[in-house]
């Protein structure tokens, strides 16, 4: 159910907010201004700024934040692991626009860079969202091949065409960029499976060598698990590696309608 | 802080809920049919009202228009349509918004109305051409 304002407890305390100054002689300095929530110290969240020297930085959101980490604040907390691009760990809010840390330029920001987390997502600590719940929805759709057929002695052979479907689909993955930016998945998330989980049930119903094309189209024939969707496109317009998942739903529904007339 | 019987599902079951409804694909449709019906029914009704504005426009005329049988059919289908859609739109947003007891409040009250305005109109437009 749609929430428009923030709860009491989740709203930011703006005297809050400590400012970390840039070292004396800075010569590019960049204002980054950072989530901060600890739920075991109480109270609400804050933001705090933290004045960066990019002369002595390396380009990326990413490489500030670690720049933060481990040169002024080490309380800081947020999640990253492979730095460039392809884990999906260190996603999150920047600059207004949900993207991973480490392939957004800081020079691509204007003025000062503002980062929190990944919205409308229960939050562990400063950038650290709670996605237990997206990676339950993702188990539920069962994104493994399925099939009755007796396994075959060699590989299961794919016509070229049929692989070409899947492009645009097994790049995903799976940083939670696009359902965190979803109305619908904010609003009902706790039943919409949310752009990301459906492409990836998508990648598995246009999989030609997958026998559960039946089965995974019924699991999804839901008011809320598909058709919450209305098209609204946030997923696509914010997915950091250039998918469309708004896309994905829409064929999905196609398939949907194939199956009744 | 005592652990409520939610917390104590697993991640699974509580994303797997109660499961498939199996339903949705049907709504889907007929609200684009529906919609589809409506571009040259509106674009009609559109032109129409804007040619009767044309002339006196009075009650009488507009009671004339309405009374002639090919007009009264396609006012009937385009006021079933148009409140048959509105009905499936409405759900929807009270969907997308409210939750509990609230949001099955709104829509049996949406319905209701719909129901309502839609035997009214209908029964307006058949009293006028039966006469």
């Amino acid at each position: 159910m749609a929430q428009l304002t923030l709860p009491q407890n989740s709203k930011i305390d703006k005297k809050a907010g400590k400012t970390f100054k840039a070292p004396a002689g800075a010569k590019d300095v960049k204002t980054f201004k950072i989530y901060r929530y600890d739920p075991e110290a109480g109270g609400n969240p804050r933001v705090d700024s933290y004045e960066i020297d990019m002369a002595a930085c390396g380009p990326m959101v990413l490489d500030a934040l670690i720049k933060i980490k481990n040169e002024v604040d080490s309380t800081v907390t947020f999640r990253r692991s492979c730095r460039e691009g392809i884990c999906g760990s260190c996603a999150m809010n920047i600059d207004g626009t949900n993207t991973l840390a480490c392939i957004k330029p800081c020079e691509d920001i204007k003025g000062d860079a503002k980062i929190y987390p990944l919205p409308h997502m229960p939050v562990v600590k400063d950038l650290v969202p709670d996605l237990t719940h997206f990676y339950a929805q993702l188990a539920s759709i069962e994104p493994w091949l399925k099939t009755d057929s007796a396994a075959p002695t060699r590989e299961r052979l794919q016509s070229e065409e049929d692989r070409a479907k899947l492009d645009g689909l097994y790049e995903c993955i799976l940083c939670a960029c696009c359902s965190t930016s979803c109305p619908s998945y904010w609003w009902n998330g706790d039943r919409y499976l949310g752009p990301a989980i459906l492409l990836q049930a998508y990648r598995w119903l246009v999989d030609s060598r997958d026998e559960a094309t039946g089965e995974r189209l019924d699991a999804l024939e839901d008011p809320f698990k598909l058709y919450r969707c209305h098209t609204i496109m946030n997923c696509s317009q914010t997915c950091p590696k250039g998918l469309n998942p708004a896309k994905a739903i829409a064929e999905t529904k196609k398939m949907m309608v194939e199956r009744v007339i | 802080m005592a652990k409520t019987s939610e917390d104590l599902r697993s991640p699974l079951s509580r994303a797997r809920g109660l499961g498939s409804a199996k339903d949705g694909v049907h709504h889907f449709w007929v609200q684009r049919v529906s919609a589809l019906a409506l571009i040259p029914l509106a674009l009609w009704f559109a032109f129409s009202i804007a040619m009767l504005a044309t002339g006196p426009a009075d009650y009488f005329s507009v009671r004339h228009w309405v009374s002639a049988p090919s007009v009264a059919v396609v006012l009937v289908l385009f006021l079933g349509t148009a409140l048959y859609h509105s009905v499936l739109g409405l759900q929807e947003v009270i969907v997308d918004y409210t939750g509990g007891s609230m949001r099955l409040t709104l829509l049996l009250l949406s319905k209701l109305l719909h129901a309502v305005v839609a035997a009214a109109a209908i029964f307006a437009v058949l009293k006028i051409a039966l006469a």
